[in-house]
Parts: C-alpha cells; structure tokens; sequence
C-alpha cells in the first residue's frame, strides 16, 4: 500500500530511510512475504514452462516448487503448480505477469481463491550398516508418518511418502539422524477443494 | 479453410501478409530467408525496403506502426540477422509497438545442430518479444502468421516474432485465411467495469485539486481513443499532464495542458502531480522515469488507474481506482457516466483556487534559457524548428538524449501519431530509421528527426536506405560533439570529470551526406537557423543538417533521480529560486 498511507505513516517511513526511492531499489510498504501456491493452466506446447520460468527470473521472482504435466484428456493443457513468496504486491504482480503469457489459459491463486490441499511426494533413501539395530527405528518411524517402503537391501530403505511440506521435512529431519540419506522431492501439486 | 490450391511456404507467408493487409515490409535477406525473397520478387502487393542493419527493420517497423496504427513487418534471416533485430524488438516490447518480425531459420532437422547462422531465436526473443513462435509443422505456418497479427495488435500492443525454417518456407502447406484465426488463450479485456467507472466518475467529479496524467496507451488505443480523452479532459475543465510517450494525444497548444511531466517535464506539471488529490492516469505505467522517488510520489492524491494490461496495475504505485479495459471503449464509458452523473458540480471554487496555483508555478517559465546572439542555443533551434513547421503537417523523431528531451519540451504536438521516440528502452540510434518508417507510411509528409550527432552515428548506415528508397527525411543535428546527457548527469554528478563522454573526430556531416548522395546542410550562427530549416524543408531529398549548438548547455527542468517532484532543478534562467540537489543514495540509481 505504498500510495494509500496516512501522511503521518508517511514521514515516519521517509525518515527511517527504507525506502530508497526508486523503482530499482523498491520497498514495498507492507513488507510482510507470504507464501502463495499458484495453479497455472497453460497450453501443452514447446517452450512454454520456458516463458514461465524465464518470467520468474527475469523479475527477480521466488520459486520454492515448481511442478508441471498434462492434465486434460487429450493432453493439450498442461497445469503448472508454482509455489513463490513475496510481498502482497509481488504476489499481486506475479499473477498479473502471468496471466499476461499468451499460453497461458488462466492462473489461480489458490492461496487467496479460498480452501485448497496441497500435497508433496518424497522419495527417501536412508542409508545404515548392515544389521543395525536402528533399521527397526526407521521402519517405525516411517510407519508413523505413513511412508511406504518401495525398495530395501540390508543395507537401505527407500520410502515414499506424501504430506504437506512440513511433514516431509520432518520426516527427513528424522530420517537424516538416523543414516545417510538421499532425497528427491517432487513439489507441490495443489487442487481447490469442493465442487 | 483450407484453399484448394497448395502453395509453398513462401508464397504462403505472401499471401498471410496480403490477407493481413501489409503494404510494406522492411528486411534483409539471407540464406535462410531466400525462399520467401524469391516470393517477393515474384510479386507486386507489397514492397519491400532493404535496410543496411537488421536494427533499423525494426525501427524503420516501429516507426510506420506508429504513425500509421497498423503493424510494422520485419522480415530477417537467421542467426546475425534475428540476433541484431533484437535491440529493435526490445525497444517495441517497452514501448508496446505492434510489430511482427519473420525470422528465417535452419531447416527443421538441423535444429539444435549448431548449423551455419543458426541461433535459438524463440530463446533470445522470449523476454523481449510480447510472443513468439517457431514454426515445425507446414499446416500451422498460415495459422501462425495471422495469430502472430492478432497477438501484435490486440490488447496492449508488442513485437511478435515467427521462426520459419527454410524446409518450411519450400514445403507444401495447406493455407487459412485470417478470419478463422483467433489464439485461444488470449483475449484482452476490452470493457472497462462498470462499478469501477461509476466511482472513479464520482472521485472525480469531487475532486478539488485534480490532474489527468495520459501515456502511450492513449495513443495505442487510436486517434478515436485520443479523442474521447481530449473531450472528457476538455468537458472537465481539469488540467491534463502527458508522458513522453502520450505527447499528442492531447492537443498542445490547449490551455488545460501542463506540458510534459516527469524527469525533464514542466514545472507546473510535477509539482501539479505532486500536489493533486485525485490523479486520473490513463496509459499511462507510472514509470520510474514519471514517478522520481516513490515514497514521495504525490502523497495526498487518490489514483484512478486506466490500463489495459492488469500487470501494469499496482506494479510501481498503487492505485484507489484500478479500471481494466482499452482507453477507447473507457473513455466512451466515463464520457457516459459523466454525463448522466454530473448535475450539478460543487468543487468549482476549489477548481479555481487550484488554477490560480497552477498558473502560479507556469509563470515561473520553467523552459527558459539563456539567449545568445553568437552561439546557437539548441532550445532555440527547436524553437525555430516548431515556428517554421507550425503550418505543415510534420511527423517527428528523436534519438535519445538531451535532444530528445528539449524536443519533447519545445515542439508542440497537437494531433497524436506525429512524435515517434523511444520511451522505454531509450534506444539511441532509433530515430533515423524510424523516420524512415515514418517516410514510408506517409508519402511528401514532412518527417523530421531531431537527432544528438552521437545517436545518429549508431544507425548512420541506414542514409543509404533513404537514398535507395527516395524518403527524404530530414535529420536534425543538434550537434554539442558530446554524449550531451552523459555529460550532464557527470558534470551534476561526477565533479564535472567527463569521462568518455566527448567525440573527437566526428565526421564533416555536410560531406557525409554528400557522399551517399543526400545533402547536407550546416549551421553554425542563430542568424543561419532558419535558412538552414527552409532549405532543409524545401529540398526533395534526404537532408542532414548539423546545428552547431552550444557544446555545455543543461536540459532543464531536472528531478535528480531519487528525489520526488517538489524538488526540481530548474535551469538559471527560470523565474525566482530554486534550490536542488542529488543526495548519495540518489547517485546510484540510473
């Protein structure tokens, strides 16, 4: 809201030297970073998740994850979930730039459009020395956070699990304690929910 | 439809651009692009004008697209040829100039191959082209051409580039006429809403110190656009301010008219910016150029925004009011709503009171200078210039520059499509062979570019495209032998220590010109001004003329970058004091 502010915000703001004053070197006055997942429908065709992300670092935008497939029957929609963070402005800005793509169909905050769940695949390799008594611990812990194992030698697991980011950081945090891991995560993919 | 007969690829590429209406295209051949020169050749509907630089194409485009309102045709060979229209491109894409670039490309299967003059064309023009296409499959080609118009043209207009592999251009394929083509994921909001428009009619209708702040999309949206806006700014009584890019879409010699706002713009018109309570922007994107420091950008004003491109909304100022929709059908809108809406107005003291301020900071003659009888002032080159054309239909250019800004200052334009000068990208070099393009669209008009000599030097080639094609633009030097405005910003911010900034061995212009077989003219006195500008407007060729002008003089009025509106620099000769200067965090910023 750099334009709207009372003029008392104002000089407080101007003193405390935050805003340097230029387009360059802008500060938006409502500093605070959200975090909004984005759904992008956008034209199955060549170059096109190049124009999304050469939009992205060309402004100098965040991705956290980036997901991308076809998802209509004929497959000539590919949907693009985007997980950034910015500022109010930014996410505003970041939407508007992409709505501006010509292949681009449509693009929905999900964030701000109302409920919505999100979901994240891991892949977790863990590591330990054959017979290990901690090989029983990880099985464990793995049951708790629903994690299915898709591969074993003595030596290793691997495991798949879905959840919401926070949950497969958890895991691997526990994961990583108790052997050498090796990870691969998907990304969020995220739908609205309801009809 | 399909038509009956099959044609090449080439042909078809003909035939797209007769369908969309082109009467010219600009180009340069090359091993790729043979086939559909061999078209050209083979036909007479539409000419072709062979540059000496694959840039001035796309100048030369964006110069007849913009005095014409129709699209500018570029047609380029592959790697040099589409590496060095991209400056031109760029420069569209900041100033939303409609034009469609045809690259030609290596064959399909020797993609990626790093074949001879290959280069990955969609990816060098991704971020500087509003779309672009490759073309692999022989059914899309027709397709592609007439989306490529549409795209162009529609919504906020930009540079649109076509890849066409040779094999493509050679290949039988199928053709389609333009009326069945319409992209299925675009389609700009044309209609402004109508909520909006009832409360921005309201806010203006109440406001007490009011300013109308027009840009480019104004003239984008069609001297029927430009219209409307003059119409609802005049019904208002309201004072009107322009960018650099919307100079014409009011008229200039209208007393409701503050000049040109923003870095260089009038006294009156920044302050009025800074000091308004209700800013009605339309076009216009609240570049970093307009706004100075943003913190301070007009601290009391509520801000109604006209855009047709939502991503320019809320990007560098945030606006009250923002309406979506193209300029034309908005101002048909508020011109409605006015209408039935205004009864009865109680602001009129307000609106007085606020005049009499503004006329107030007017007589302050912010674009004074100092005369001299020995010396020409460029100010008063510009000013014979604008005396000496006032009667003719005259289309102008610039280069970038002191010059560029003086010109946007001095010379009056009251119809919009006549100022042709490169806002966003500030591209030096573009005015001359945009005046060419001018040319082309305009035949015996009178096309003028107010040119620095540095500038004209960067696309000085292309004399030779106006000597070829008998487009007898005039090339106005206002020649200091210095980067003028680099010399300015050194000598304001870096103690005067002028680096790299003064040409030495610049060429006699006069022989230059004679040398291509043009005429050059020079002047070296204020007394020989206007002989040299009769001549120059009288002879029925290309002509440079070189205006000797005072090597250290200042543009003013300044904002130094990163202060707000209320502190300008105002030139020496500006009426009462004015104090000024560029802080530290000032210094970095461009």
């Amino acid at each position: 809201m750099a334009k709207k502010a009372t003029p008392k915000k104002k000089a407080s703001r101007a003193k405390s030297g935050s805003q340097p004053g230029s387009a360059y070197f802008m500060v938006d006055a409502d500093n605070r970073v959200e975090r909004h997942t984005m759904a992008v429908m956008v034209v199955n065709e060549p170059g096109v998740l190049a124009r999304v992300i050469g939009l992205f670092s060309g402004r100098g935008y965040n991705i956290e994850s980036l997901t991308v497939a076809p998802v209509t029957e004929n497959e000539d929609m590919s949907l693009i979930t985007i997980v950034t963070s910015g500022t109010p402005m930014i996410i505003e800005q970041i939407r508007n730039q992409l709505d501006r793509l010509i292949p681009v169909e449509s693009v929905k905050d999900l964030t701000i459009d109302g409920p919505h769940v999100e979901r994240e695949l891991a892949m977790v390799k863990v590591v330990t020395k054959a017979k290990s008594p901690d090989r029983t611990e990880i099985l464990n812990l793995a049951e708790i956070f629903g994690a299915i194992v898709v591969d074993t030698t003595t030596r290793s697991f691997v495991f798949a699990m879905t959840g919401l980011p926070d949950k497969v950081d958890s895991f691997i945090g526990l994961m990583r304690e108790l052997g050498k891991t090796e990870i691969a995560r998907s990304g969020v993919v995220a739908i609205a929910r309801g009809a | 439809m399909a038509s009956r007969k099959r044609m090449s690829g080439a042909e078809i590429v003909i035939k797209a651009l007769v369908d969309q209406g082109v009467e010219v295209v600009f180009g340069y051949p090359g091993g790729a692009v043979l086939p559909i020169y061999d078209a050209i050749f083979q036909q007479n509907q539409i000419r072709h004008v062979l540059v000496r630089h694959e840039q001035g194409a796309v100048h030369m485009a964006e110069g007849y697209a913009r005095s014409t309102g129709k699209v500018g045709v570029v047609l380029v060979t592959s790697g040099p040829g589409a590496t060095n229209a991209v400056t031109g491109l760029t420069d569209a894409l900041m100033d939303s100039i409609p034009v469609v670039c045809l690259t030609g490309q290596v064959p399909t299967h020797l993609i990626g191959n790093d074949a001879f003059q290959e280069c990955d064309t969609t990816g060098i023009t991704r971020p500087c082209t509003k779309h672009n296409y490759l073309v692999k499959e022989t059914d899309a080609l027709a397709r592609t051409i007439h989306e490529a118009f549409y795209v162009a043209s529609h919504g906020r207009p930009g540079p649109v580039v076509v890849d066409l592999p040779k094999d493509i251009q050679f290949a039988d394929c199928p053709y389609t006429s333009p009326e069945s083509v319409k992209p299925a994921t675009y389609r700009p909001a044309t209609k402004g809403n109508t909520d909006s428009i009832a409360e921005a009619i309201d806010l203006i209708a109440k406001a007490e110190r009011p300013i109308f702040y027009g840009g480019g999309g104004i003239i984008n949206a069609g001297p029927a656009a430009c219209k409307k806006f003059t119409d609802f700014v005049r019904t208002t009584g309201y004072p009107c301010t322009l960018t650099l890019m919307g100079l014409g879409a009011y008229p200039a010699s209208d007393k409701q008219f503050l000049g040109m706002l923003g870095m260089h713009g009038t006294y009156e018109a920044n302050l009025a910016m800074h000091q308004c309570d209700v800013m009605v922007a339309i076009g216009s994107r609240f570049d970093d150029r307009i706004t100075g420091r943003l913190d301070a950008f007009a601290p009391g004003a509520k801000i109604i925004h006209v855009d047709v491109d939502p991503s320019s909304i809320n990007k560098n100022v945030k606006a009250d009011i923002p309406i979506i929709g193209d300029v034309g059908h908005v101002m048909g809108q508020f011109t409605n709503a006015w209408k039935k809406r205004v009864k009865r107005r109680h602001n009129g003291k307000a609106i007085d009171t606020w005049w009499k301020q503004i006329d107030q900071w007017r007589s302050r003659d912010c674009l004074a200078y100092k005369k001299d009888d020995e010396v020409i002032k460029p100010q008063y080159a510009l000013e014979r210039l604008q005396a000496l054309t006032a009667d003719r239909e005259t289309f102008i250019t610039t280069e970038v520059g002191q010059h560029q800004m003086w010109a946007a200052q001095f010379l009056k334009f009251e119809k919009p499509n006549h100022w042709m000068t490169s806002g966003g990208l500030g591209t030096m070099g573009y005015g001359f062979p945009a005046a060419l393009g001018v040319q082309m669209g305009h035949p015996g008009k009178l096309v003028v570019d107010v040119a620095g000599e540095a500038s004209f030097m960067m696309n000085i080639q292309e004399i030779s495209t106006a000597v070829q094609h008998h487009l007898p633009v005039k090339v106005f030097i206002l020649n200091n032998q210095y980067l003028g405005m680099v010399r300015q910003w050194q000598e304001l911010l870096h103690g005067g220590r002028y680096s790299e900034s003064y040409a030495e061995a610049l060429p006699d212009f006069v022989k230059l010109a004679e040398c291509f077989g043009a005429v050059g003219l020079q002047a070296t006195k204020p007394s020989e001004v206007d002989d040299v500008i009769k001549e120059m407007m009288a002879t029925d060729n290309m002509v440079i003329a070189d205006i000797r002008v005072d090597q250290k003089e200042n543009c003013y009025p300044m904002i130094p970058s990163g202060s707000p509106h209320n502190e300008m620099i105002l030139g020496s000769e500006a009426k009462a004091e004015s104090s000024g200067g560029i802080t530290e965090k000032g210094k970095v910023l461009v």
